[in-house]
């Protein structure tokens, strides 16, 4: 028992420091010099300042702007520094409640848009910071936008389809729509160009 | 369920047993320590590892020494990570000035990482530094897992050997599984993850603005978010790699950092099974005989599929509760459609309910979506393939060892059937090994059973349910079921950070962990004494399609059963309610 106990307390500081600090040294390296962006936050730059991350969502509810996905995380949504879900059961009143609070914000915000909603946009993701919609929740938005914006809605349906990434090798995932990135293009293009007509 | 999320899930199946199917033989070797460019490539760190530990890797145990020295490795381990998160406050590598941990807190974790379980009741970005993440919870994640591959090669050592005293040296196994397997694999893995965006840096938080300034709850103006950074990828690698599961951020791999795209997805998933379903080949390959790694892989795959397909046709599914408010739940091109409370946009139905099915089947426990928020027959399904043991796949190395304990009662059964003495791979099954056995294969459902019923019945246990009615009683039965089973996974609505929910789950998990092991090695022991007993015309042969019909019945009804009184309590009522409500 002695001599297998010597080699326990051994052992330990030994693995530790082979997987738990040159492992990830390493990986931390290699990321530097191979994929510095990635492996710094995926950041946005403009005019070099920092204006976010790809990555990670943030809350919108102006008019002028998409809207994400509903976020479940405190004190405020999209606190990006505290990651959660709603952890809401399927037949918890308070989610259906909730969703039919979303529905009634969507309708009041474009009551003449008389689609169905995407489901995505009136349920709340699992991280509380889901940076994409669905094309479907894009589209539902896009007359919306385009009327707060002035601009016409093939234009601003243009702008979506650039910020749009099809399924990962034509296969995996879903297709979806970065909104802070289709955001900043329209706000980019409203500067561009000063929006005539109003 | 439409024609691209069956693809998708197809593709993954195939190329799981692909990829396994090629690892099974290269990992056999390097666990059995044969030259290869791997080992001359890390050999000399095997050596100088043996050498600073004062290890002797040649040195030969019987089970009663090997099971001492898996034993006080992992209460050093255990010890060692409980002081590190309790004073992690006064260590350096914290960029964002945590505090140490609660002692509650700091032993649910140090138990759930040392027996791979990685139940997160801390938080992740608000609980633990990166010093915490890397010098504790990654070197846990490495050394539980081998840990599980040398159990399982002292069991294979036991049906191998013949008229043996020994069944090997567990600080070769050990080494051997963390250089060999798990350092490389992970590697390469931590790599391409960061090349799809999840973050690696050891760098603190960072301050980015918001394009529209919001207002917190008080009316007070938000212009900035807060993203939380860290050495994410490396711990990510190897907690998928290894079945821990115990994620850098509170909500795992939901979180864009941690999973950032479908195809860091499709990886991340892939390395849940890979090494669990690949050491069904390396079996063939100990064994001498193929074909019973394919039965085992087979009777694995049966009981995955049966449970993925269970989560995936229900995630589909829309909330008859939502009937009437103008939504579109129907699954169309640009609309996932289906349950979408919990699950990210990039991921969608299909990503998500096999990632559940994934993680339970195997003892991973890591989450891409919050099985909470799942339709009540997709969270059966979770708990399902928990309820066995985690045997289709499961653990590294324990998902292996513990099906072998199945297999042991199915031979034990069939020779009842046809009376005569049951015998597998050559060697003699009696009531030994078969009491043995029933032991491993008893003591989680007990300690999940008992776990919950004494939770419901006290008010420490009820004050920790968000969700209400039968939902709120799943999600006690998930939380026993996840630790005692040492998945890890969890209905999070639960507030387990709780002296109660800490302790008692620390309690299932060690249970879940040591009073199988023990048996296992017990039974390692028994094997490799016998003599080998040529196969004749009355041995049952276990590599028939016959046999794995018999094995995944055998898991259904001795590892499943014990549960259908609870989960008729939980999600078959909730299911029912839901129905209901769209009437």
């Amino acid at each position: 028992m002695g001599r297998e106990l010597k080699v326990s307390l051994a052992m330990l500081p030994v693995l530790a420091i082979v997987t738990g600090v040159i492992y990830p040294l390493v990986v931390t390296g290699i990321g530097r010099l191979v994929f510095p962006r990635a492996a710094a936050g995926s950041l946005i730059e403009r005019d070099g300042r920092v204006v976010g991350s790809r990555l990670i969502g943030q809350p919108f509810d102006d008019p002028r702007y998409f809207w994400g996905r509903p976020s479940a995380t405190g004190p405020i949504a999209y606190n990006a520094a505290a990651s959660a879900g709603s952890n809401l059961g399927p037949t918890n009143p308070a989610r259906i409640e909730a969703v039919r609070a979303r529905v009634e914000a969507l309708r009041a915000a474009d009551p003449g848009q008389a689609a169905p909603i995407p489901i995505d946009l009136v349920t709340a993701s699992g991280s509380g910071l889901d940076p994409d919609i669905s094309p479907a929740a894009a589209a539902f938005q896009v007359p919306r936008v385009a009327r707060s914006r002035g601009l016409d809605e093939d234009i601003v349906r243009q702008v979506v389809a650039a910020a749009t990434r099809e399924r990962d090798l034509g296969l995996l995932g879903e297709p979806r729509v970065n909104v802070l990135a289709l955001n900043l293009a329209l706000d980019e293009r409203d500067a561009a160009k000063p929006a005539a007509g109003h | 369920m439409n024609a691209n999320g069956v693809l998708q899930i197809a593709l993954y199946l195939v190329v799981l047993t692909a990829c396994s199917r090629m690892l099974g033989r290269p990992i056999a070797r390097a666990l059995d320590g044969e030259r290869s460019w791997l080992t001359r490539a890390l050999g000399p760190l095997e050596r100088l590892v043996y050498r600073l530990a004062g290890a002797d890797p040649a040195r030969e145990m019987t089970w009663m020494e090997y099971a001492l020295a898996f034993l006080l490795f992992n209460a050093a381990g255990t010890i060692a990570l409980y002081a590190l998160l309790r004073v992690q406050g006064f260590l350096p590598l914290n960029p964002d000035l945590l505090p140490g941990l609660s002692p509650h807190l700091a032993f649910n974790t140090a138990t759930s990482f040392a027996t791979n379980t990685n139940w997160q009741s801390y938080g992740g970005e608000t609980t633990i530094s990166a010093l915490g993440a890397m010098l504790g919870l990654t070197v846990q994640n490495f050394v539980s897992a081998a840990a599980g591959i040398a159990v399982l090669l002292a069991l294979v050592r036991g049906i191998v050997r013949r008229s043996a005293g020994t069944i090997g040296n567990f600080w070769a196994d050990l080494v051997r599984g963390s250089l060999y397997v798990l350092l490389p694999l992970s590697l390469l893995l931590a790599v391409a993850l960061v090349s799809q965006g999840v973050v690696q840096t050891l760098a603190g938080s960072l301050d980015v603005p918001l394009l529209q300034p919001a207002a917190d709850a008080q009316g007070q103006p938000v212009v900035s978010q807060r993203l939380a950074l860290g050495p994410v990828a490396s711990q990510i690698a190897i907690k998928q790699l290894g079945t821990n599961g115990g994620g850098y951020y509170n909500v795992n791999s939901a979180h864009p950092f941690e999973n950032p795209t479908p195809l860091s997805n499709f990886l991340e998933l892939l390395a849940i099974l890979l090494i669990p379903a690949a050491l069904c080949f390396s079996f063939g390959h100990w064994v001498k005989e193929v074909r019973q790694g394919w039965a085992l892989y087979a009777a694995m795959l049966v009981l995955l599929g049966l449970f993925l397909a269970l989560a995936a046709w229900s995630e589909a599914q829309p909330n008859p509760g939502l009937a009437g408010l103008g939504v579109d739940e129907a699954a169309a091109a640009g609309n996932p459609g289906g349950n979408m409370e919990g699950k990210e946009v990039r991921f969608g139905i299909a990503g998500s309910a096999t990632w559940a099915a994934a993680t339970t089947a195997a003892s991973n426990g890591s989450v891409n979506s919050m099985h909470d928020s799942f339709n009540p027959l997709g969270g059966l399904a979770a708990m399902t393939l928990m309820a066995p043991g985690e045997v289709a796949f499961g653990g590294v190395g324990s998902g292996l060892y513990g099906m072998l304990l199945f297999v042991i009662v199915t031979v034990f059964i069939s020779g009842l059937m046809v009376g005569r003495t049951p015998e597998y791979l050559g060697k003699k099954i009696e009531s030994y090994e078969t009491k043995m056995a029933a032991l491993g294969i008893l003591v989680s459902p007990i300690a999940a059973l008992v776990g919950t019923a004494v939770a419901v019945s006290t008010a420490a246990g009820a004050a920790g349910v968000a969700n209400p009615g039968p939902h709120g009683f799943s999600e006690i039965l998930y939380a026993f079921l996840s630790a005692a089973n040492n998945n890890g996974s969890a209905f999070a609505g639960l507030s387990a950070n709780a002296p109660f929910y800490d302790t008692a789950l620390g309690l299932c998990m060690l249970f879940g962990r040591y009073f199988i092991v023990v048996p296992v090695l017990a039974i390692a022991g028994s094997l490799a004494a016998k003599k080998f007993v040529p196969p004749s015309t009355g041995t049952l042969p276990t590599h028939t399609p016959l046999f794995v019909t018999l094995l995944v019945g055998v898991v259904l009804i001795v590892g499943a059963l014990n549960f259908v009184p609870a989960f008729a309590l939980g999600p078959i009522v909730e299911q029912l309610q839901l129905v209901s409500a769209g009437h």
